[in-house]
């Protein structure tokens, strides 16, 4: 195991290290003063690595007595400005729901990790996509949404980590980053590109009320049309993050006639399954978004117009299909295939269904 | 800062009055939402003088309960964050871990406090987090219309305990005062009441003892007041005072209930050893 000292000393640019302690690093490179949590499988090494380091360098580190504890504590530093972080997996996101909705609602940023389980209830701890809804749809309750960032690997995961507290800070919002076991606990060589996002001036940060009115950090107004403001003012939000901060990758997609739509661990055996059918001549490509919301609809929309058919690919029972047949808006047909309980499709497993589902196209 | 200021204002006679006792600036020259004959008011009170007092209010970053006093921050001029129900001593963990010169405070009733945030209450305690909680104990969820608290009293009607409250399916009041006491992070644990004139001096020594501990970094002090709730008791204000002199009282006693800091305050340090809890057990009677 790469030891932090290692990492840190620049002599390697190329180490190989798991999941769950980059994004730990990463965070820590970025700049992160305080991180949270409660041991949970598997992203308990994200936990242990911020034990040992966060300490290392001056910084604060409480292990919670559970994830309502550790979400809160997170609310309470980042009221005062700080840069935090907490990581959980998937029962405990349900528990941090409730604080990210205050967060939400007050506009306080956060970063929050969410190496996923295969549930519902308890979950497997195998690599599962099954909370894509829980991401994307509402975790806690009310009129809010968080930026969902899914990288396809341990190197993207590191680049993201950056990026989440920039938007964290640029837009006033919890960020989510959602991996799964495979990315959470796999090692894999990762290019050590660490960024520090450059420090804002909060005008609503909690430093004492010393020479200047008090500030309050909170979610409601009892008058309901100045409620009604504050949420509209949300909305608005919700409607620039979604004009400015769309990210995702396309891959053989000029000539293709078929894409697999996939992200995170499932994009990758998509990858090998388009490398393998590209060598049979199947023109066919990858649309994987980095954003689960905002979800890049409009580009797929674009894309669905010269193709044959879309073939979507998750470790879910289809949960983000939902949102590539709302963008496709029946331009061809859409397929599903997925796997649940912690089982990953083989690449062969998903080439039949791209065969089945060119098959029907064929077939129209 | 000297509440005995002597001030000259306009108007004769009134240029030769001295002035012995004035509002608090950092009690807030608005109406509160707070029912008569409510004993939240009092306790607003008494804060803002102790945070006077001891020069707090600069460096005071307080949290807000869910429940009656979920707009403290309207009454009380300092800065302020609004908790989820029950968590506020997690939100102040956070800000008191990441700002360590900040004096962080938390204000809580017993539906918050004693059931919905027992966990963060009682790990926030045992990790002795630097922390000031004032809980104000009235028996009821008042905010939502007068249901039982883990602090109701046995026998007492509610609006979820109309026939009153029966130990056999609605369990037993917590003292969670006691309770948090043995916990050795606890500095100062004590319970005083808004029962009566000399009651609310006492508490007021309560809380700024409580307060003085977190100044001397003792570790984490907790000042239970309880209170009454006259609308929810279903009584007068004058008879929700006797009511709460008298059972409330008797089932939750006064006192100091553990100071382990025995800080000499003259030369701001520690002079003896943490005392062990000073919790009477025949008080049970």
């Amino acid at each position: 195991m790469i030891g932090p000292g290692e990492v840190l000393s620049g002599n390697r640019s190329r180490v190989l290290m798991k999941g769950n302690e980059a994004i730990a690093e990463a965070a820590i490179q970025a700049g992160c003063d305080a991180y949270f949590g409660y041991p949970i499988t598997p992203q308990a090494e994200l936990l242990e690595w911020m034990a040992r380091r966060m300490p290392e360098v001056g910084r604060v580190f409480v292990q919670a007595e559970s994830e309502l504890g550790a979400i809160n504590m997170a609310l309470g530093a980042a009221a005062t400005g700080a840069r935090v972080m907490v990581s959980s997996s998937s029962p405990g996101i349900s528990l941090m729901a409730e604080a990210m909705s205050y967060m939400a609602g007050s506009g306080t940023p956060m970063v929050l990790v969410n190496v996923m389980r295969a549930g519902p209830g308890l979950g497997g701890i195998g690599p599962s996509q099954s909370d894509y809804f829980q991401a994307t749809k509402g975790h806690g309750h009310g009129d809010y949404r968080v930026p969902v960032l899914a990288p396809a690997s341990i190197g993207e995961a590191v680049e993201l980590v950056a990026t989440a507290f920039e938007l964290a800070e640029r837009y006033l919002t919890p960020v989510m980053i959602v991996a799964d076991g495979i990315l959470g606990q796999a090692m894999e060589p990762v290019e050590l590109r660490f960024r520090t996002p450059e420090r804002r001036t909060f005008d609503w940060a909690l430093t004492g009320a010393a020479g200047r009115p008090p500030r309050i950090v909170k979610s409601i107004d009892l008058e309901p049309e100045v409620l009604e403001r504050r949420n509209l003012a949300l909305q608005q939000k919700y409607r620039d993050i979604a004009r400015h901060e769309v990210r995702w990758e396309g891959w053989q997609l000029e000539d293709a006639e078929f894409a697999i739509v996939a992200y995170g661990t499932a994009a990758r055996v998509a990858r090998t399954t388009i490398t393998k059918a590209r060598e049979r001549g199947v023109r066919v490509g990858l649309f994987r978004p980095i954003t689960l919301w905002p979800f890049p609809t409009r580009e797929l929309a674009r894309l669905s117009r010269h193709l044959k058919g879309i073939l979507t690919v998750e470790l879910s029972s289809g949960q983000m299909v939902e949102d590539v047949r709302l963008a496709v808006e029946g331009r061809c047909p859409v397929a599903f295939h997925g796997r649940m309980g912690g089982m990953v499709p083989t690449p062969d497993e998903v080439a039949g269904a791209l065969k089945a589902l060119r098959g029907k196209a064929a077939r129209k | 800062m000297s509440l005995e200021t002597h001030a000259t204002v306009p108007g004769e006679s009134v240029a030769e009055s001295r002035l012995i006792y004035r509002k608090p600036d950092v009690l807030l020259d608005r109406s509160t939402h707070y029912c008569p004959g409510c004993g939240h008011g009092v306790i607003h009170r008494l804060l803002a003088e102790v945070l006077t007092e001891l020069d707090l209010p600069p460096r005071t970053i307080a949290v807000a309960p869910v429940g009656c006093a979920v707009f403290a921050y309207d009454y009380l001029g300092v800065d302020f964050v609004e908790a989820p129900h029950g968590r506020a001593p997690a939100v102040a963990t956070g800000i008191r871990r990441v700002r360590p010169d900040a004096f962080v405070l938390t204000y809580q009733g017993d539906g918050d406090l004693a059931a919905i945030g027992t966990a963060e209450i009682v790990h926030a305690a045992a990790r002795g987090e630097l922390i000031t909680a004032i809980f104000v104990n009235n028996g009821i969820y008042g905010m939502t219309g007068g249901q039982m608290a883990p602090t109701t009293l046995l026998g007492q009607r509610t609006t979820s305990s109309p026939t009153g409250r029966d130990a056999a399916t609605m369990g037993f009041p917590i003292r969670i005062t006691e309770m948090l006491a043995q916990l050795p992070g606890v500095a100062y644990a004590a319970r005083g009441s808004v029962g009566s004139a000399s009651m609310i001096g006492k508490l007021k020594v309560m809380i700024r003892r409580a307060c003085q501990v977190q100044i001397d970094g003792g570790g984490f002090a907790l000042v239970e007041a309880l209170s009454n709730c006259p609308v929810g008791w279903g009584m007068t204000p004058q008879e929700s005072i006797e009511h709460m002199n008298g059972p409330v009282t008797e089932a939750f006693p006064l006192g100091v209930i553990v100071d382990r800091t025995a800080v000499d305050h003259a030369v701001g340090r520690t002079i003896a050893p943490a005392a062990e809890s000073a919790v009477d057990p025949t008080a049970e009677d």
